[in-house]
């Protein structure tokens, strides 16, 4: 007879004994047991409204043929019976697995950037500062659900149904949000030469891409500048695309390590896949300029290496995002064919509605044709078709003139507050008297600044100043406030003033 | 040298392995030359090739494509069997009155915000949802045993379990039944898992091979993955009876096969949310372990906001919080973080008792809708004498029904009488009205007589 290990079951105790010692569900059982200590000879039934309990209020005398209403229907007959059963098979709690399957499952590390979060939220402090999250902040420190996209959510809700999308997504919203990337009057779009696809924001559509890349450039690798968004490795990890990295930031200037970069560029083998930000690198805040971008596409030319953008800040760099395409303008002039990658969860303030877009420019409409159907492809086992409300709120917006107004001076407030801020904490750094150098904070562009603070000076900040942000220094100045600027430079300025280089 | 051609059922390892020996020995493979010239190199401008030339268009979609061909026909009489998502009466897609409620008040709340959920999804939502499917008293949720996800529908539910599977658990191999939804085979291979099938569907009766499912099962190796459809098994329609069900759970624990449940029709089958939980129910009440995937787009009608949940039932809490950490990781990179939209209209309806009250009733009349579809079909086709039992149309259950209908049949059903549904003979009920009925009647009574 197999011992079951999680019943106390004690085969020579008396009938109340047994029935006492027999474990089911051992806490529950336990529980009500010690309830009814005194009462167990009058409660035939007990057991069975047990599991009438367990099983959310199915009747057991419906079901004849389970072991456990054998069991019980064996207990209401008997106790005599219950041993029976009992010393017999052990078919009942999950009799073979004694253990768990996950058992050696080990427990995951916390993300370093949402973690950061967990921890602004569970600290008590009244002045503490919250600069690690990449979510835009009013001044008053609040999230911000833009205008225009409430008014697009009111004409929406009441009115439309819930229909499943295309794989591809909403067509409409895909159209809007290709005129913002390749441009309003682009010919591509025009002879359909743009294979493209709504995906769950700039995730979902850096993952899409990754998958594509794996399964039809399988021996292709890609090229991550250092750093990057953390979740960038994750995502072509997961696609089992194998990485590498080429130079960007430069930590002594805290801005591009452009020949590096260039070096890197030649150096890598021809036709190489490579990330490009397309503005508001995240997480340095660092941009080629114009003239550089110039000098990238044409050494791409040069190398036959495609480009993939990630673009999750248009518009929400300079203000303007005819502007902040600049790149991909760029690389278009000089006729390369590439991806986009583009989300709309901070320049429409859309974060939690996962909206975004994949697009590969291809040769010609059946080369897009094809390439779009492939992509389909790979979504459908992802996650079907993507979701609608958000791209709904999108397309409502972008294809109504006067709203589409709105959303840009709206974007232009957010990006001009955080320029503002870039000034102001600058402006009170050297005010302060620090004896280094600020510049980077203004230079760099965006939603993060790379303060260039090591982890040292980081934890400081914390547990001193109740201070959040990631520990490579990273501060999103949409956290910043008029109302905490000075704190913050305060702090700053008290953990470097005897650093001679931060 | 011609390109190698990709499509989507040729990506094996061994394609993918030819085709890159077969570029590498084309002569005039550009990734071969060091130094050259722009108009070599692959991407260089309107002169060179794009990297992405060879590949080829992929076949439509088997399903959504049927609804494709009904949209191009002009008849006035034509019926879309086809598609898996309610419809009224009159042939109209429904959003239900509680969930156009729970729209509003989301809209003119004012103080809710637009921000990021954490990757796991919306904690009230992941809650409610586990009270659904295991029950309010559930002991695994008492005691913390299950952890719950928010995922983008069953299919990304299926997706996120089957890829931790594929890292995390000791069997490779799911066993799916035959037949099933077109898609859970392809979700589970790029998952990483090696698909196996049970014997499921018994042509001769329409109805259960349960014989040949317990054989399979019985053979499968120890600790083998098994999808079980939880109710309205799509697409035949055909469930274990609770009995069956029982069976298959002592066997299925005997061999510590995993159970890995895709429950998209909660309450959609019979009308009742407790009674179509009982599958998964029975095995949760035996205190092992499980994975339960989760919809909302057919039981809320929510289909394209994209909200389900992934639930895994694990032997001890402690589990459960590492199981949920690993989770976090395959989510992460493949969407963050999951939308916000429609889980919130999900936990604003269930956490509201007048709501939820509301919803079951909804809920019933769709269901009692197509039930009452089945019993005319049947009566129609009796009242025509059309030769054969068709009673498996009022034995089968929830939103399908596997007609026993050859693909030459159902061509000429399409043909003279502009009916679509899928090659297999499955039609969707809930296209069906009581004015179409007689029509699909004739339909079949003419392919089964017309034709041998």
């Amino acid at each position: 007879m197999k011992q079951n290990k999680r019943s106390n079951c004690n085969l020579q105790g008396n009938e109340t004994n047994l029935r006492d010692k027999i474990v089911i569900s051992r806490k529950q059982y336990q529980i009500q047991r010690r309830k009814r200590s005194n009462k167990t000879s009058e409660h035939p039934h007990a057991f069975q409204d047990h599991f009438n309990k367990l099983l959310g209020g199915i009747r057991f005398a419906d079901f004849p043929y389970m072991s456990i209403p054998t069991l019980t229907s064996t207990f209401v007959g008997g106790e005599m019976a219950i041993r029976r059963a009992m010393s017999g098979r052990t078919a009942v709690v999950g009799a073979r697995s004694m253990s768990s399957w996950w058992r050696s499952v080990e427990p995951a590390p916390k993300d370093p950037i949402l973690g950061v979060t967990e921890a602004f939220l569970a600290d008590p402090n009244p002045d503490k500062v919250n600069v690690g999250v990449g979510a835009y902040r009013d001044d008053n420190g609040k999230p911000v659900v833009l205008e225009c996209v409430r008014e697009a959510e009111r004409r929406i809700a009441g009115h439309l149904n819930m229909e499943y999308l295309p794989m591809g997504g909403s067509v409409k919203m895909v159209e809007e949000t290709l005129k913002l990337a390749y441009g309003v009057n682009s010919e591509l779009i025009k002879d359909k030469r743009i294979a493209a696809v709504q995906a769950l924001s700039g995730t979902g559509a850096c993952r899409l891409f990754a998958d594509f890349q794996k399964r039809f450039r399988p021996d292709s690798q890609i090229y991550i500048p250092v750093p990057t968004w953390a979740n960038h490795h994750n995502i072509w990890r997961d696609a089992h695309v194998p990485q590498k990295t080429y130079h960007y930031y430069h930590p002594e200037s805290r801005g591009l390590d452009f020949a590096a970069m260039m070096d890197d560029i030649k150096n890598a083998p021809n036709g190489s896949f490579f990330l490009l930000h397309a503005c508001a690198h995240n997480p340095t805040g660092v941009d080629p300029s114009e003239e550089q971008w110039r000098e990238i596409s044409h050494e791409f030319k040069v190398k036959g290496h495609f480009a993939f953008f990630d673009m999750a800040y248009q518009g929400f760099a300079s203000g303007d995002p005819e502007r902040d395409a600049k790149s991909i303008r760029i690389f278009l002039e000089d006729g390369h064919y590439f991806g986009i990658a583009q989300s709309y969860a901070k320049n429409m303030g859309l974060y939690g509605q996962r909206v975004g877009c994949l697009s590969v420019l291809c040769e010609d409409e059946k080369q897009a044709v094809a390439v779009k159907s492939q992509l389909q492809q790979l979504a459908r086992p992802m996650y079907s078709n993507p979701p609608v409300h958000g791209a709904l709120i999108v397309s409502t917006i972008l294809s109504d003139p006067d709203l589409k107004k709105v959303w840009l001076k709206e974007v232009k407030v957010m990006a001009d507050r955080i320029i503002g801020m870039r000034t102001a904490l600058r402006g009170n750094l050297e005010k302060l008297g620090s004896p280094l150098s600020w510049q980077h904070i203004t230079n760099q562009i965006g939603m993060f600044c790379y303060s260039g603070l090591t982890p040292e000076q980081v934890d400081r900040l914390t547990n001193e100043f109740h201070i959040y942000m990631t520990r490579n220094g990273r501060i999103s100045m949409a956290g910043v406030t008029t109302g905490n600027v000075e704190y913050l430079a305060t702090a700053i300025h008290e953990v470097t003033k005897s650093a001679s280089t931060c | 040298m011609r390109r190698p051609e990709f499509t989507s059922s040729s990506s094996s390892p061994t394609d993918r392995r030819l085709s890159v020996l077969v570029r590498h020995l084309a002569t005039s493979s550009p990734v071969m030359d060091s130094q050259t010239t722009v108009t070599f190199s692959p991407t260089s401008g309107f002169h060179g090739d794009s990297v992405f030339s060879h590949v080829v268009r992929a076949p439509e979609d088997p399903i959504l494509g049927v609804t494709v061909a009904y949209n191009k026909d002009p008849s006035p009489v034509k019926l879309n069997l086809g598609v898996g998502a309610y419809r009224t009466e009159e042939g109209k897609p429904l959003v239900l009155n509680v969930v156009r409620k729970a729209e509003q008040m989301l809209v003119n709340d004012r103080s809710r915000v637009k921000e990021y959920l954490p990757i796991v999804g919306l904690a009230e939502f992941n809650k409610l949802s586990a009270k659904l499917i295991f029950g309010a008293d559930s002991p695994a949720i008492r005691e913390n045993r299950v952890t719950t996800v928010q995922c983008l529908s069953g299919t990304g539910s299926l997706r996120v379990g089957a890829e931790f599977l594929a890292r995390h658990y000791h069997q490779r191999s799911i066993y799916i039944p035959q037949p099933t939804w077109g898609n859970h085979p392809k979700i589970f291979t790029l998952s990483g898992l090696s698909v196996k099938t049970y014997r499921y569907y018994d042509p001769a009766t329409r109805g259960l091979n349960f014989q040949g499912l317990l054989e399979d099962l019985g053979s499968a190796p120890s600790g083998s993955i098994v999808l079980l459809h939880a109710c309205a098994h799509n697409p035949t329609g055909v469930d274990p009876t609770l009995e069956q069900w029982e069976q298959i759970r002592q066997l299925m624990r005997s061999k510590a096969l995993l159970p890995f449940f895709d429950s998209a029709y909660q309450g959609f089958a019979s009308g009742s949310l407790d009674a179509d939980a009982m599958s998964v129910r029975m095995f949760v009440a035996d205190g092992g372990e499980c994975f339960v995937a989760q919809s909302y787009a057919k039981n809320m009608g929510l289909y394209g906001e994209r909200v389900g949940a992934l639930s895994v039932v694990c032997k001890t809490a402690d589990v459960a919080s590492k199981v949920e950490s690993q989770l976090k990781l395959v989510i992460r990179p493949m969407f963050s973080n999951p939308p916000i939209h429609g889980a919130s209209i999900v936990a604003t309806i269930l956490k509201d008792r007048n709501m939820y009250n509301e919803w079951t009733i909804e809920l019933k009349a769709m269901a009692d809708r197509i039930i009452s579809m089945r019993q005319k079909l049947f009566d129609a086709l009796r009242a025509r004498g059309t030769p054969g039992d068709w009673s498996h149309i009022i034995k089968q259950i929830g939103m399908f029904t596997f007609t026993g209908l050859n693909s030459e049949q159902v061509a000429f059903m399409t043909r003279e009488y502009h009916i679509y549904m899928t090659s297999d003979g499955r039609i969707s009920m809930a296209g069906l009205s009581s004015k179409t009925v007689p029509h699909l009647a004739d339909a079949i009574h003419a392919a089964v007589t017309g034709m041998s």
